[in-house]
């Protein structure tokens, strides 16, 4: 096996235009991407540009550690408000993830359902093409409608289109203070229901998530402390027709557990990840059979644990939405994919994406289809 | 500006055009009478005019597939167009091209509360899918100032802002999936109500792609709650510096108000006299709105209010009343149109990074005097996005032509103050030439690239978004392809 590692983007630039095999794209290495033997990581092109918090604004370097954006924004009172999940938990990685390797996966939180995506919060890339070409798109402002929306497109690309160098993030300020709500529930149905509510009150839930395990819906409320505390009163009387209703205080070690799905942890199987509309979540939840489950974005997020070589897919039939498979053996990934096979004219679109951008074929062969 | 010469071989199938056309349309919805194409030579940048071949108004997906399929095995270039509000002449019609307008698809085709989306037709207006979820309580986000008139599918072409977004994002934010039809009549469904792509980002692609990708007759909008209440509160500077350094320290606070617009002088008495709304007379004058209930309004309002009071305002005031606040935002959005019976006007609309506020607004008054014509700033503070009017007079030769290269000077300073030539209203025919300052010829190749996969042959509002000189190989291959 042998690890290209550029310190450079031109080096960067220079590797890539030498290649003349395919190669694995990696950042910190620890969201479990297997691949071509050899791997490309950017893990040396490490850094903070630009960092400015009146404009809530963050340029860093692709191979920049996650662990030390979080502690500048901390600094500065602010931080990454699509909560980035770690994976190294569930996947039993090492290594420390990088930021170009959250907006490679487009990797998001609970407060997806309410800040948005990562990609939502992706300003501006610069990246490597498969020719090694340095190209550049969007920029360090908020608002930019200048050409072609690159950076969507590079976000949640797994590295297939082109190798981050750096990336340009809208930040957040921290909030003052979180409350969460509990509401007891009988089952998926139910809690559904309860976040559904949460959700469509104007009292802004930031989290809205139900584990069977525990029996509870949670809801999230974040802000200012004078704010947060007469939110949370309504959101209570608004849920308590729906079941026991509680307080679970600032939960930030529950809310994390969540992010990162420690309720798989250390369990033997398969891990899917399956985008539904939330109102289907139930039933499709129930279809897949499963030994755990956890629902996250208010229900439009279903993480599910199952004997390892199962074709969830298969189990779920046809729905609305897709199924990513997280963990599992390489044979299986190999067998079923990582990503929900598309539409014919959806998968031409793409396919031809990555012939454009990758001619020769050296990103990730295979990872995206 | 130069448009591409019309395509003779294109002029000269017209009649058989529209009759394949009449074949698969009805006989209202085909337009070639040349008095009734003339309805659609040009959008809102109303400076450049040319009346389309013909005209489709389709009212089905399936319709607007065998136009495009049609024109397609025809080689004619196809121009969609929403309700023609657009600002840089992205409904821009070439002589040899077919104007392809959605206009009559208006419905609404499902509600979701539960599920906090709505599908519609996107030649349903703006303000018209707030008006059909307005019943329970929700809204559609985005509010570009033509909401009254602007469709959906201008939205998404140009992935629109407004005045909300700092808040709650874009049209790019607030989008769950499309019906694209592709130039070949292929119709392709990308996402739906439920969150992010499994594959490649391809609605984040379409979304702003200027209608040069495929033609998006159908979409998933994500609705959100109407807050408990909002209310905005008026703060009236003697310098425009200040007010720019008052936005950057409200933003630093950790408040993020729904909205912050700022006026000047010029804007601020051409809105007053058009609104009403009671604007304090002074330099710079600065809109934040903020949301909540009552208790959390008047929260959020103190703590804005100290911070403004650092910077000595020559005016402080919450609106006391719902009609006040809808006359403050009357005044706001009627901007352009108050400027507009001043005198013509040439809006741009480039973004900075907020904290070059100061020094951009200084530089823009300086090349005023230089070029000798007046300049308006109206703009969403909050997220630096300007809009700056510049003020001519048509019927003065060469005023137009000095317009616009006053205009490109500002934009070229906003891309060197790390910003960017537009923030929300595309680039259009109007910015197509200065993509060269903000973009290296690679990244353009780039993009290009894109429209080579979804439309191969060019045929799609072809001379819009680059520069003619580096799209030109591609229109012309297509051309001689014929």
């Amino acid at each position: 096996m042998k690890m290209l590692r550029p310190e450079t983007e031109a080096e960067l630039a220079e590797m890539v235009a030498g290649l003349n095999a395919p190669v694995r794209i990696a950042g910190g290495g620890t969201r479990g991407v297997a691949g071509p033997e050899n791997a490309l990581s950017a893990a040396g092109l490490s850094g903070i540009v630009h960092y400015e918090p009146g404009a809530l604004t963050l340029v860093a370097r692709a191979g920049t550690p996650l662990a030390g954006i979080e502690a500048a924004l901390e600094a500065e009172g602010q931080r990454l408000a699509f909560e980035p999940m770690d994976h190294r938990g569930l996947l039993d990685t090492g290594g420390e993830p990088t930021i170009g390797g959250v907006v490679a996966a487009n990797v998001s939180g609970p407060r997806r359902v309410q800040a948005g995506a990562c990609r939502d919060f992706l300003l501006g890339v610069r990246f490597v093409d498969g020719s090694g070409q340095i190209l550049k798109n969007g920029g360090r402002v908020m608002k930019n409608v200048t050409g072609y929306d690159l950076v969507k497109l590079m976000a949640g690309s797994w590295g297939t289109l082109g190798v981050l160098s750096e990336v340009s993030l809208k930040v957040l300020p921290q909030a003052e203070t979180a409350e969460t709500i509990t509401v007891a529930v009988p089952d998926a149905g139910a809690a559904i229901r309860v976040l559904s509510a949460g959700l469509g009150s104007p009292f802004e839930v930031s989290g809205a998530a139900y584990d069977p395990a525990s029996g509870g819906a949670l809801l999230r409320i974040e802000g200012f402390a004078d704010s947060v505390s007469y939110r949370a009163e309504r959101l209570e009387a608004l849920l308590r027709p729906h079941g026991d209703v509680g307080r679970d205080g600032e939960s930030a070690e529950l809310w994390r557990a969540i992010r990162d799905v420690d309720a798989f942890r250390g369990r033997a199987g398969d891990v899917w990840r399956i985008s539904v509309k939330p109102s289907d979540a139930p039933e499709i939840a129930a279809r897949a059979e499963a030994e755990g489950l956890l629902f996250d974005w208010g229900g439009g997020l279903i993480w599910a644990l199952v004997a390892g070589g199962t074709d969830l897919r298969a189990r779920l039939g046809a729905f609305q939405g897709h199924a990513t498979l997280v963990r599992a053996s390489v044979p299986t990934f190999a067998a079923l994919g990582r990503f929900q096979p598309e539409g014919a004219a959806v998968a031409a679109l793409s396919k031809g994406l990555r012939q454009k951008f990758d001619p020769r074929g050296v990103f990730n062969p295979g990872l995206m289809g | 500006m130069d448009m591409p010469k019309p395509d003779p071989a294109v002029l000269a199938r017209k009649a058989t055009v529209l009759e394949r056309l009449k074949e698969v349309l009805p006989e209202d919805a085909v337009i070639h009478d040349e008095a009734e194409t003339r309805a659609y030579e040009c959008d809102a940048l109303t400076a450049y005019k040319c009346p389309p071949m013909l005209v489709v108004l389709p009212a089905s997906t399936q319709e607007v597939s065998d136009v495009l399929r049609i024109c397609h095995e025809e080689g004619v270039p196809v121009v969609p167009r929403g309700s023609g509000t657009s600002l840089a002449g992205g409904a821009l019609p070439t002589a040899d091209c077919v104007i392809l307008g959605v206009a009559r698809m208006n419905g609404v085709l499902e509600t979701d509360y539960d599920n906090r989306f709505i599908r519609v037709q996107t030649g349903r207006t703006n303000l018209s899918v707030t008006g059909a979820v307005e019943e329970e309580d929700f809204f559609f986000a985005p509010d570009p100032s033509s909401q009254l008139a602007c469709a959906i599918a201008g939205n998404i072409a140009m992935n629109s802002g407004g005045a909300h977004c700092l808040k709650y994002g874009v049209t790019t934010n607030n989008l769950l999936g499309v019906t694209l039809v592709l130039m070949d009549g292929t119709v392709a469904e990308i996402g739906g109500a439920h969150l992010d792509a499994g594959g490649l980002d391809l609605l984040g692609v379409i979304c702003g792609s200027e209608g040069q990708l495929g033609v998006v007759t159908e979409a998933t909008l994500r609705i959100l709650r109407k807050p408990e209440g909002a209310r905005p509160v008026l703060m009236g500077f003697d310098d425009n510096e200040v007010a720019g350094q008052c936005v950057s320290d409200i933003i630093k606070s950790g408040i993020l108000p729904v909205a912050i617009e700022f006026m000047d002088r010029l804007c601020i008495r051409a809105c007053e006299n058009f609104a009403h709304a009671g604007y304090p007379d002074c330099e710079a004058l600065l809109i934040v709105e903020v949301e909540g209930s009552e208790a959390e309004i008047d929260s959020q309002l103190a703590k804005i209010i100290e911070i403004a009071r650092r910077h000595n305002p020559v005016e402080l005031r919450e609106s006391q009343s719902a009609e006040e606040s809808a006359k403050i935002w009357l005044g706001r959005k009627s901007a352009f149109g108050a400027m507009g019976q001043i005198n013509d006007y040439m809006c741009l609309d480039g973004t900075i990074p907020v904290s070059s506020l100061p020094t951009v607004l200084r530089r823009i008054g300086e090349l005023s005097k230089e070029y000798g014509l007046a300049v308006g700033n109206v703009f969403h503070a909050g997220d630096g996005n300007m809009h700056p009017l510049i003020l001519f007079d048509a019927n003065k030769p060469g005023d137009l032509e000095k317009c616009e290269a006053f205009g490109a000077e500002i934009l070229k300073l906003c891309v060197d103050a790390g910003g960017c030539l537009t923030g929300e209203h595309g680039v259009g025919i109007e910015k197509r030439d200065l993509m060269l300052y903000q973009y290296a010829a690679g990244d353009l190749e780039a993009q290009m690239a894109v429209k080579d996969v979804f439309d191969p042959s060019w045929l799609l509002n072809p001379a819009k978004v680059f520069p003619l000189s580096a799209s030109e190989s591609r229109r012309m291959a297509r051309m001689a392809a014929e």
